[in-house]
């Protein structure tokens, strides 16, 4: 039987929970929240509408079928979600088989993204974490991230040593934990 | 530098899916053993799933969402998760004896076994009926599916009669039943269709919001074409419906080509 119908006070557990009852209204006010991110982030990784809808419609029909995969005692709802879609758009990029079920990621993050302006104010701080860093370092890490680029590849098309290319992935991310913990 | 420590340089690129296989491999072996870099890995996904929060902005469109919505309504699931009820439940009086109760229970067995051989008899009976049921609708359900092949055939003839001496129109019948938002669209004499070019059905809400994209079709060689039940959201009540000539690799968000036909719901 379905629930009252959710609206934009009932928590992202409270969805879950009534989802994992077969609640279909639930999995509407679930994408609804979060459709979005993913959608966005599917986009941006494969720049075609088509691929990123086909992406966004793979995960949430994956969370339809297996609510249980998301663990709130590890993560955030958005933040999981952002990976995934990121994961399987670069997947979709690469022409290769989903690497991993949504069920293994998991995701810890420790800044408050539940309601949209805690993600904005956090959003605020990353994008100009990005603007701040060397465009070098910028463009590796967004060609791993964003073009699902290996190291050695990224090494390739940039011309610089593999040690190099590593060490700015790794400073740019650590750099990116330093100005969210200010 | 210790093993871990080494390890640990590599847990952002594997973050990342940015090692080599043979890298991964090593690692992924030792993630296994080491609960200390399992911790720093989700760590790390979260400080990269901020960088993907960064990408926030375009929203999918609407179509996305009737698609989904069509999909889980195709795959509904009973709960999961809920308690499984307990088979057998542990009788105070098994740890008591048998011997004090016995020849009251024999009795009561006695007459459980009369009442279950009744039981028996009535179920034999409503199984039968609901045989006779199920091959009664079974029998429907196949004219149903003929009548619906008969309208997708692309080889069924499709002409449309109108009065001696009258040049065919572009026509179309929209047969919506918002209740369980079925849709059954049937056109003729559509003009053959320009190239890059597809024909959109419209659903236009009754609450004067914007229009609804009730699916794509391209009309065969005589100008026919059938359109059922296409994904719409739910409880929509419908004003009118209309055909467009849109582009083909169009979004189809909202009609932007010219309108070919249009009606007035009934």
């Amino acid at each position: 039987m379905p629930s009252a119908e959710p609206n934009a006070m009932t928590s992202d557990m409270a969805l879950v929970t009534a989802i994992r009852s077969g609640d279909q209204g639930a999995m509407k006010a679930l994408y609804d929240r979060y459709s979005s991110i993913v959608y966005s982030v599917a986009l941006r990784v494969l720049q075609d509408t088509g691929a990123a809808e086909d992406v966004l419609q793979d995960i949430f029909m994956q969370f339809w079928r297996n609510p249980g995969a998301f663990d709130a005692s590890r993560g955030n709802m958005a933040a999981w979600l952002a990976v995934i879609a990121r994961n399987r758009a670069i997947d979709a990029l690469r022409r290769r088989r989903p690497e991993d079920d949504i069920e293994d990621v998991a995701v810890s993050v420790e800044h408050d993204l539940v309601g949209e302006a805690e993600r904005s104010r956090t959003m605020d701080k990353v994008r100009g974490a990005l603007q701040a860093m060397p465009a070098a370092q910028r463009s590796v890490l967004e060609m791993a991230y964003f073009e699902g680029l290996s190291h050695s590849e990224i090494a390739g098309k940039t011309g610089e040593p593999l040690g190099t290319v590593k060490t700015r992935i790794r400073a740019g991310l650590l750099l990116l934990r330093k100005v969210l913990a200010a | 530098m210790n093993v871990h420590e080494q390890f640990a340089e590599d847990l952002a690129l594997y973050a990342l899916g940015a090692l080599d296989d043979a890298e991964r491999q090593k690692l992924e072996e030792h993630l296994e053993a080491c609960a200390s870099c399992r911790r720093e890995l989700e760590l790390l996904r979260g400080d990269l799933s901020l960088l993907a929060l960064t990408t926030a902005g375009p929203k999918p469109p609407v179509r996305a969402q009737q698609r989904l919505i069509s999909a889980i309504a195709a795959e509904p699931r009973l709960p999961v998760g809920a308690p499984a009820p307990e088979r057998r439940q542990r009788s105070w009086w098994t740890a008591s004896g048998w011997s004090a109760l016995g020849w009251a229970v024999a009795v009561a067995l006695v007459l459980v076994g009369i009442g279950l051989l009744w039981q028996n008899s009535t179920l034999h009976q409503n199984l039968a009926s609901l045989r006779a049921q199920l091959a009664d609708q079974g029998s429907k359900l196949e004219q149903a599916n003929q009548t619906v092949a008969t309208l997708l055939d692309p080889e069924a003839i499709k002409i449309e009669l109108v009065a001696v001496g009258n040049k065919p129109q572009p026509r179309g019948k929209a047969i919506y039943q918002r209740r369980n938002r079925n849709l059954i669209f049937f056109a003729s004499n559509l003009p053959p269709l320009p190239a890059e070019k597809i024909y959109e059905l419209w659903l236009f809400p009754a609450n004067g919001g914007a229009p609804i994209a009730a699916g794509l079709f391209k009309p065969d060689a005589r100008g026919s074409a059938t359109v059922v039940n296409p994904p719409l959201p739910e409880a929509v009540e419908a004003k009118n419906f209309a055909v467009t000539l849109e582009p083909e690799s169009g979004s189809h968000e909202s009609p932007r080509g010219t309108p070919v036909i249009v009606g007035v719901g009934e």
